[in-house]
């Protein structure tokens, strides 16, 4: 049994979740403060929760201290000269004024979906994605000291004294010889599951700001968390355009400003062949998501647009998401558009008008409302 | 769960060599346990305040949290973890090397002689392992009834006014309790057990209060079962005592109030560790030191110890580290009692020459360490034996914060402003002087809290979260006199709204 200090852990776990489940509206409305540690695992920084106390304010008191030094000189940041290095001073510490807090993936995926009443995506198709997991179920002769199956081992020793007759069971020891030595070996598995990639495209053309990008970002990266902790393993791909797309690394996705004008179906075309090289919709779950201010070149290119949503994206996608990120030089006309078309109900697409930062959770709700 | 296990072998042989190198020195001290653990175990412990059982309370938890991160990313580390207990129980790192076994043992039969002499430990149990246990159990089963959530936010509030305690209750006995309240009020209270001299914890009395109480709340059935006891019996005086005064009258459950007695049983049994850091740490390290370097180092070790030694005694510049002001301070005492530079000639002496080589060969240091050890707290040690001499030597200074440059910075290095700011900041402990001035506000059964401002305005965030939770268990509404930007104000909490009148 676990010492009862990790309920106490847990409990203190719990009550950080329940503080940035709380302020979850301002983590993501400043999308940098949650830093990713690696590939699922994320850092949150958060106030130091304290229990309350009639306590001194901090810069008044002042205080006491030993070293060297003038009247005048500062107490911290610069090194004492003739301070000891390394050895931590003994005593307690100051309380900490802030807090790493550690959650995986699906502990900050589950506070938005908590928060947001995210329901869990039903997957469409079959499980086809293939991965092999290598899997510790075989034993066998030979292997590193370290995989060495001990059980084994003295099971086969007893087994080789019994049939040498060297056996005595008034005196039962058993010395495995290097013969004997069993290891665990493993066996390459075969995992089925459902696939889902995610194609991100975004307008960035000269009315697409900095500000406007950011959001695209912070949704996005909320975005994805999500459907990581519905899906396995996604794939995630970036088309960015301007009058014409081209598909992007995820650095250049956020970086790229391009000062031309604007075809939407350049991107959707674009978005179309990659679903009809790599992804088969028999066997993906695809969500096309397009962001832009909602600006396009002309009514023509808006109809090859729906043409293009109509006749292969959305036949193909689990859900097409259109997020319009509100600018000062867009018209947001697309958007009218694209309501005029589908209405506000359709089945397979979603459309979110995101205003600012502040609107970014709002907008995720309702892309990810559906359950799709 | 067996976490930590006895010393054996070479650890167990080289505890027989330490205490007898202790008993040689004088050392009075408990019957003394080491016991091994890992370092998980001792973070456990530490987050606990070395006991193995407590209550159950996030905080815990956090503490926990934190003490792993540090010990993962190499941020700190803890050697040894000793508690006040007879037997005293001493906890040490398994991985700790061997200098550092030594280095632990010889400090902890410091701390160990300290904690049985010293005075103002005198009055706190020695039993106090089963305490907490049996607080552990009580508070364990008060969630099964009353749920996890409405008692731990009971706790919450409780420890939130954990630190408004009165030094002098350490010495209150029952019979001194009696004595005065004979002579406060005349109207008794009847038999209500409280004459038994024994050595229940407090804990379990006041819990016994409370149910004498309730029974004959039963019986007499007033209108007003709630603050029953503030408006016939208003408050005579004033108390620092504040969680024995809520224990009391605070309009509390049964459960209730003896989560209180518990968590208040807890804090004065920590009070005495509190006023005493600089000598009880000052005074282990003392007894470390010369241990190791008289008797128990080897030639090979002494590199290793110095090491280790001036890693404890590391001067702070934001904080004075308790290890090396309190070592410095009984060295410089014993010194100045070996020569005889004390009293009334040496102190008149004016001749800088013979001062300066003044050495009357006394001998007295030794027992003057062991007899102040006796029963001086960190303000009187500092307040007699703190010299000029020493704080030029020790290079002591105060500082200020800086609004200008922002930042914290050496103010002076004036023997009485050295001084007046260290008794500052040891004055109750660190902790803001506040007091139950009125359990009847307004005649209105208000709390009135007065906060004695001596200079140094309130955390006023932390103030008003700390209200809320006062309000949360006196459930009228509360009040606050304190100063705040040289103003006098009240902060008021009527359970929706915080108002500050002036």
């Amino acid at each position: 049994m676990d010492h009862p200090i990790k309920r106490d852990h847990a409990r203190f776990r719990k009550i950080i979740k329940g503080k940035i489940r709380d302020n979850l509206r301002r983590y993501v409305s400043q999308g940098q403060q949650i830093i990713p540690k690696g590939t699922d695992k994320f850092t949150v920084p958060m106030p130091s929760i304290d229990i309350p106390r009639f306590k001194f304010g901090d810069k008044q008191q002042g205080g006491t201290g030993q070293g060297q030094g003038e009247p005048g000189d500062p107490t911290q940041g610069q090194p004492d000269p003739n301070g000891q290095p390394g050895q931590g001073e003994a005593g307690e510490g100051e309380g900490q004024k802030e807090l790493d807090v550690e959650l995986s993936l699906e502990e900050l995926a589950r506070i938005l979906g908590e928060e947001l009443a995210l329901p869990n995506i039903e997957p469409k198709g079959r499980k086809s994605l293939q991965s092999t997991t290598d899997k510790y179920t075989n034993i066998g002769t030979s292997g590193p000291d370290s995989l060495r199956h001990l059980r084994r081992t003295y099971k086969q020793a007893l087994k080789r004294q019994i049939s040498s007759d060297s056996y005595d069971p008034n005196n039962p020891t058993v010395v495995p010889i290097r013969r004997d030595f069993r290891y665990k070996s493993s066996q390459p598995k075969v995992e089925l599951k459902n696939a889902a990639v995610v194609i991100y495209m975004m307008d960035v053309s000269g009315s697409m700001g900095d500000e406007q990008k950011e959001i695209v970002r912070t949704e996005s990266f909320w975005i994805n968390l999500w459907l990581k902790s519905q899906y396995k393993d996604i794939e995630i791909r970036y088309i960015i355009h301007d009058a014409t797309a081209k598909e992007v690394d995820e650095q250049t996705f956020f970086r790229t400003r391009e000062s031309g004008g604007t075809l939407i179906s350049s991107a959707f075309n674009l978005c179309k062949s990659i679903i009809d090289a790599d992804y088969p919709p028999s066997d993906w779950n695809i969500y096309p998501f397009h962001f832009s201010d909602g600006d396009n070149w002309s009514a023509d290119d808006t109809k090859l647009c729906l043409d293009l949503l109509d006749n292969h994206i959305l036949p193909a996608s689990n859900q097409f998401c259109y997020g319009q990120v509100e600018s000062r030089y867009g018209s947001g006309q697309f958007l009218k558009d694209l309501t005029a078309r589908y209405g506000q109900g359709h089945d397979k697409i979603t459309l979110s008008k995101i205003k600012n930062k502040e609107g970014i959770l709002d907008s995720i709700k309702e892309f990810l409302g559906k359950g799709k | 769960m067996n976490r930590t296990r006895p010393i054996t072998g070479e650890l167990l042989a080289l505890k027989n060599e330490i205490e007898g190198y202790a008993i040689e020195y004088g050392l009075d001290f408990f019957p003394q346990i080491f016991e091994v653990c890992d370092y998980d175990t001792i973070n456990i412990l530490a987050a606990q305040g070395g006991f193995p059982s407590r209550y159950p309370h996030w905080r815990f938890g956090m503490d926990y949290d934190q003490l792993s991160k540090g010990y993962a990313y190499g941020l700190q580390k803890i050697y040894e973890m000793v508690i006040n207990t007879d037997p005293c129980y001493a906890y040490l790192l398994q991985a700790n090397n061997w200098v550092d076994q030594k280095l632990v043992m010889a400090h902890v039969y410091g701390h160990n002689d300290f904690f049985k002499n010293n005075a103002w430990f005198s009055g706190t149990n020695r039993k106090m392992m089963d305490v907490m246990a049996n607080h552990g159990t009580k508070i364990r089963r008060y969630m099964e009834r009353y749920g996890q959530d409405a008692v731990e936010t009971f706790v919450d509030r409780v420890l939130s006014l954990e630190n408004l305690l009165d030094v002098n209750e350490l010495f209150e006995t029952p019979e001194l309790r009696r004595r005065r309240r004979d002579s406060d009020d005349k109207i008794k209270e009847g038999d209500e057990g409280e004459f038994l001299v024994d050595d229940r914890s407090q804990a379990l009395k006041a819990f016994m209060r409370t149910k004498s109480r309730a029974e004959k709340k039963d019986k007499v059935k007033e209108e007003d079962v709630a603050h029953h006891d503030s408006p016939e019996k208003p408050l005579l005086r004033p108390t620092r005592d504040i969680l024995g005064f809520l224990m009391e009258h605070a309009p509390c459950e049964e459960w209730q109030s003896d989560i209180i007695a518990c968590l208040r049983e807890e804090a004065y049994y920590f009070l005495p560790q509190r006023i005493t850091k600089i000598m009880n740490e000052g005074w282990a390290s003392y007894w470390h030191s010369k241990i190791m370097t008289e008797r128990a180092l080897t030639s090979a070790e002494i590199i290793e110890f110095a090491d280790k030694h001036a890693g404890v005694m590391q001067m702070g510049r934001q904080n004075i580290n308790p290890y090396k002001v309190g070592i410095e301070l009984y060295r410089d005492i014993e010194y100045r009692w070996n020569t005889g530079r004390f009293g009334k000639e040496y102190n008149e002496c004016t001749d800088m020459k013979e001062k300066a080589a003044w050495d009357h060969n006394v001998g007295l240091g030794k027992a003057k360490i062991f007899e102040l050890r006796k029963s001086h707290n960190d303000i009187s040690f500092i307040d007699e034996f703190l010299t000029p001499d020493f704080c030029e030597r020790q290079q002591l200074f105060t500082h200020k914060f800086n609004p200008r440059t922002g930042r914290n910075e050496i103010d002076t290095r004036d023997f009485n402003a050295i001084k007046q700011k260290l008794l500052m900041q040891l004055t109750n402990f660190g902790q803001p002087v506040i007091q139950v001035e009125d359990g009847n506000y307004k005649n209105r059964r208000e709390l009135l809290l007065r906060h004695n401002h001596q200079g140094v305005d309130l955390d006023v965030n932390y103030a008003h979260e700390t209200l809320k939770n006062l309000y949360g268990i006196w459930r009228r509404p509360v009040n606050l006199a304190t100063a705040f930007e040289e103003k006098e104000v009240v902060f008021h909490f009527d359970g929706k709204e915080m108002k500050a009148i002036h």
